[in-house]
């Protein structure tokens, strides 16, 4: 029997315990030319396409309001954006909640430039041409402005320290159908799901590269995905209800791991399969 | 885009390359305005295809080569393509895949002073060969890989 | 009117090479929506790329190329300052042209 497929057979064996998802690292040549397609889809990201809309939208008033989001204070001033995603999620005294990206946009959109919440999430994750999400191509601008700058989460601040604390608890809290918990697929080294190597999220690097190449454009959707669509697929995934976007229990889950990034650089938007 | 200017836009353009793909040989006979070779792309061999582009029987070629092409796609949405010809006098590049519903994914007309080396990304069905044709001075030349097609697991 | 190309054209010795990106949805006509219905194929069916009035390439495309499309090829000549233009025409007739300086 060939090496990749007996090392599959014994992972699935392995496996067992978890239902039969969860198996062993992939057979070294067979990631080697995985890595080798990943490497060649670098050259052209379509992730651009986003971003240059991306800004065109932060730069253009709109809303009832007719404002622009040179108002919107990401955390490092009125309107500016280089290095911002690197400091987020943080504390926002005006909302009086922390908030990462998305949910900062949000009530940038909702208290300054005058959209109802309904209105503002009416399509958060795209689906084609015809049904954009706003969120993410401002997401891939926004992003796209923290390339290079090391990560750096306010974990110090007492408010992101206690998203951060709940996000570790959810991280390893058990729940849903199947009794799943993130670190179920993302606790151990050497894990996959089919061809899929799993990052252990529980180590540093684990955790720095998983967080640093989101957004990025997902191949298999044809969409600039965010980090919130990330972990509301999960929550589809491990059959748990639905992550609501914006919510609580998604900044401290993002709080958590972008935190647990910190100190590596941000490489974003990046482009995945 | 006003309507006569997308017109003139698309005729100005259609010129240029029905021209080129005429002198090609890549056109069917007697295409006049049709500049998209309409049964090339609904062939489900390699002989039908080159037959529609109105070629004869291709002659393997070490000459083209693959580049930046791996072995493995994560997902056949996104395949990336690199082909250079080394084949003098290089006229045409296409790429087909064998087990797609139809053959042909594109077909690149390489003018004189252009580099037979292009690269793009392509939708693969399944694990199956791709076909590098090459049209050379009037004549076919062909090579071929296999790209195992994946369909990833849950994350990443 | 579809969204813009992004083009990017380097010179690179006596070459230029020429890396685009473009959006559009390539749709292959083999899809169904949550209805069941098939979606109809929308895909860009021709390319040109042109310096200084000169097609430096032609390529007739089918559905089997990827979503929001990427190219990448070199041709001999062009210098810093030129401009390279691209357009594509789908199967709507709809089309799309753009314009990038040599840098």
């Amino acid at each position: 029997m060939p090496r990749t497929i007996r090392r599959i057979v014994a992972g699935i064996a392995a496996a067992a315990v978890f239902g039969g998802v969860v198996a062993t690292a992939l057979a070294d040549s067979t990631a080697d030319e995985i890595a080798k397609y990943r490497d060649a889809l670098q050259d052209g990201n379509p992730a651009e396409l986003w971003e240059a809309r991306g800004e065109d939208m932060w730069k253009t008033p709109r809303g009832p309001k007719h404002v622009s989001f040179a108002s919107c204070d990401l955390g490092l001033g009125a309107g500016v954006v280089k290095g911002a995603y690197a400091q987020l999620p943080r504390y926002f005294a005006d909302a009086g909640r922390v908030m990462d990206l998305e949910t900062r946009l949000l009530w940038c959109m909702t208290e300054q430039q005058g959209y109802t919440r309904a209105d503002a999430t009416k399509n958060v994750f795209g689906n084609g041409s015809a049904k954009r999400s706003d969120f993410e191509a401002l997401a891939a601008y926004v992003t796209s402005q923290s390339q290079g700058v090391k990560m750096n989460v306010p974990l110090d601040e007492p408010h992101v320290h206690e998203m951060y604390a709940l996000g570790e608890k959810m991280f390893f809290y058990r729940g849903g159908t199947h009794d799943f918990a993130c670190a179920t697929c993302h606790g151990e080294d050497g894990k996959r799901i089919r061809l899929q190597d799993l990052p252990n999220l529980t180590k540093v690097e684990g955790a720095q590269k998983a967080y640093t190449t989101w957004p990025a454009y997902r191949v298999s959707q044809g969409e600039l995905r965010t980090f919130q669509w990330r972990l509301n697929d999960c929550f589809r995934q491990q059959r748990f209800p639905e992550l609501v976007f914006g919510s609580d229990a998604s900044i401290a889950l993002t709080a958590y791991l972008a935190g647990r990034a910190n100190g590596a650089e941000f490489q974003g938007p990046a482009i995945k399969r | 885009m006003d309507h006569d200017r997308r017109e003139a836009l698309r005729r100005g353009g259609a010129v240029s390359l029905l021209t080129l793909v005429a002198a090609a040989g890549w056109l069917p006979r007697g295409a006049a305005a049709e500049t998209w070779n309409k049964d090339a792309f609904a062939t489900h061999s390699l002989d039908e295809t080159i037959k529609a582009l109105g070629g004869g029987a291709p002659v393997p070629s070490q000459d083209i080569v693959f580049f930046s092409t791996p072995d493995i796609a994560e997902n056949g949405a996104v395949v990336p393509i690199g082909i250079t010809s080394n084949v003098p006098k290089t006229e045409a590049v296409a790429i087909l895949v064998e087990k797609n519903p139809n053959m042909l994914a594109a077909v690149f007309d390489v003018p004189a002073g252009t580099e037979p080396s292009l690269s793009t990304r392509i939708k693969m069905a399944q694990t199956s060969h791709v076909y590098a044709l090459v049209k050379a001075d009037g004549k076919y030349y062909v090579n071929s890989k296999e790209i195992k097609v994946t369909l990833g697991g849950c994350g990443g | 009117m579809a969204d813009p190309m992004k083009i990017r054209a380097n010179a690179v010795g006596d070459s230029t090479e020429v890396k685009v990106l473009m959006s559009h949805e390539m749709e292959t006509g083999q899809r169904k929506d949550a209805q069941g219905k098939v979606i109809p194929a929308w895909f860009i069916q021709n390319v040109h790329v042109t310096h200084n009035d000169k097609v430096v390439l032609a390529a007739q495309w089918g559905t089997a190329v990827s979503k929001n499309p990427f190219m990448s090829f070199k041709f001999k000549g062009g210098a810093k300052g030129d401009k390279v233009k691209i357009t594509w025409v789908d199967n709507h007739n709809d089309t799309r042209t753009d314009e990038a300086t040599i840098a």
